[in-house]
């Protein structure tokens, strides 16, 4: 709780100086910094305001939340990949069916259902529901980016919130560990969006090695290896106040280096989809609702694979005891 | 029911369905009479125009639309007739002496704005189609009226002709700058260039 209100703290801390620097009317700062960091800020109300309301109105509010942030993500990708009239039978139970269903099912935390539903029953219908719309043009090509589309927005963003259906082991005084999903949530969105900033802060150094310049001229090897490091600290020296605190002060920081890994991965992927579309992101499509995409890439990418990793490591520590 | 509640309510709701993003690009909503005219893809396009005018510009402006689409069923009567105030013309029988211009000039009256589709029919080439002579006989009637021109982009996959679910994609809702009737302008003249004004629209969202 007391987490919580820190990071308010700094959000409006963060608010502010915003509100300063943009009533500036000719700073040294270059304004499309400003307004990217603006939007950033304002995602991280939303965030903050799933996370508080998994503490004060239970699960349910947290993963509808994270559903319509699924749902928005879709319609950014689809709006933005060309389909054909044959594709829109297919697209609108992949809207109306299988994105409601997948958020469903993380609520009721049955994971044999939620891990399986897209990648086997959703991918399979969707070629299916094309074929038989009759049109064969670029068959796989269309099939892929539906799929492609659901897995990234819905499938990996779910697990986020799937997080909150793990059980902790038991506290130290034999008491279920119950707010234990939420301290998973709170560490992986906390540790996610510190990674994607500390990426960012650390490739303004003046000397760049930019990774992939076909795709992203700001991602550099100094941003991915310093992000990478200074997150892996910092869950290092927090791990006692990490859902992780019953184990090593190693487990944390691993978890903060696969999180800020995956989160750069996440990054560079969207940005291949975005530069063959020739777009610089997907916000420019929809002007004043800033691209939810552009914003959940990391999460993406990093909530599959640290829930995974944490359920090895419950079952670990389960096999242990 | 309070009328304007339920019309604010399904403007919003209209909004937040098609994700639509309004420009106005060298022109400004304004409560003068004006005439709406748009690319025409879908049967949500007069609801999406009519959605994206500010609540006091919009409470003016009555779409005309197809008669036989529009009196099927309570549902779409009632919407048609209290809600968006729309202005039914009979596809089917054209009569001499009560033509469709004259019946929408009676109905605007000094008062309120339309929102027209210049094609006569849904497009499904994506391409815009050649203008009927509809909007040249109006503004010959009416050389006051201020003609927008406005593009709809992305309808034809939220709703395509023929479906009756629509796929919740993005749209976005271009107003361009006013143009008029020049007096003595020849009809073909005149329909080419409203028609050049919505293309420009296109364009300009092509680009980006």
């Amino acid at each position: 709780m007391s987490l919580i209100g820190a990071v308010l703290v700094l959000l409006g801390a963060a608010e502010v100086i915003v509100w300063a620097l943009r009533r500036r009317p000719a700073g040294g700062i270059d304004p499309a910094i400003l307004e990217t960091f603006r939007l950033r800020v304002h995602f991280w109300w939303i965030l903050l305001a799933a996370l508080a309301a998994a503490f004060l109105l239970g699960h349910v509010v947290t993963v509808v939340l994270f559903g319509l942030i699924s749902f928005w993500a879709l319609r950014e990708f689809i709006t933005l990949t060309p389909t054909r009239p044959g594709d829109h039978r297919a697209l609108f139970w992949v809207f109306f069916l299988f994105t409601p269903l997948q958020f469903v099912l993380v609520g009721t935390g049955y994971y044999e259902m939620y891990s399986i539903v897209i990648p086997v029953y959703a991918f399979l219908f969707i070629p299916a529901r094309i074929a038989l719309a009759g049109d064969y043009k670029r068959f796989l090509e269309r099939t892929a980016k539906i799929q492609v589309g659901l897995l990234i927005c819905v499938y990996c963003l779910s697990y986020a919130p799937a997080l909150l259906t793990l059980k902790l082991p038991p506290l130290a005084n034999g008491e279920p560990d119950t707010g234990g999903g939420v301290q998973l949530l709170l560490f992986f969105v906390l540790i996610a969006q510190l990674s994607d900033a500390l990426q960012y802060a650390w490739s303004q150094l003046p000397n760049k090695h930019v990774i992939v310049p076909a795709i992203n001229t700001t991602r550099t090897w100094e941003g991915l290896l310093g992000g990478t490091v200074s997150v892996t600290l910092i869950a290092a020296g927090l791990w006692w106040a990490t859902p992780f605190h019953g184990s090593n002060w190693w487990m944390a920081a691993a978890m903060a280096a696969v999180i800020s890994l995956m989160g750069f991965a996440g990054g560079i992927t969207m940005s291949a989809i975005k530069r063959d579309r020739g777009v610089r992101d997907f916000g420019t499509l929809v002007e004043g609702h800033g691209g939810v995409l552009d914003r959940v890439d990391s999460l993406c990418f990093a909530a599959p694979v640290f829930f995974h990793c944490t359920r090895w490591w419950l079952l670990w520590q389960l096999a242990k005891n | 029911m309070d009328t304007n509640l339920v019309r604010n309510f399904l403007a919003l709701l209209a909004r937040f369905l098609s994700g639509a993003s309004v420009r106005w690009i060298d022109s400004q909503p304004d409560t003068c009479q004006r005439v709406y005219f748009a690319n025409h893809t879908s049967h949500l396009d007069p609801i999406i125009i009519w959605s994206a005018l500010p609540p006091r510009v919009r409470m003016l402006a009555r779409p005309v639309a197809a008669k036989d689409y529009w009196t099927k069923g309570p549902v779409r009567r009632y919407l048609a007739n209290r809600l968006f105030g729309a202005i039914l013309i009979d596809r089917k029988e054209i009569k001499v002496h009560q033509s469709p211009v004259d019946l929408i000039i009676r109905e605007i009256g000094h008062h309120y704005s339309l929102i027209i589709f210049p094609e006569g029919g849904r497009q499904t080439s994506g391409e815009i189609g050649e203008f009927k002579s509809g909007l040249y006989y109006l503004c010959k009637k009416r050389p006051d009226l201020e003609l927008i021109p406005v593009h709809i982009d992305n309808m034809n996959r939220i709703l395509p002709r023929g479906e009756v679910l629509p796929v919740p994609m993005l749209s976005c809702v271009t107003f361009g700058p006013p143009l008029w009737l020049e007096v003595g302008e020849p009809k073909t003249r005149f329909l080419a260039r409203a028609r050049e004004a919505v293309r420009n629209l296109k364009e300009i969202r092509d680009e980006e």
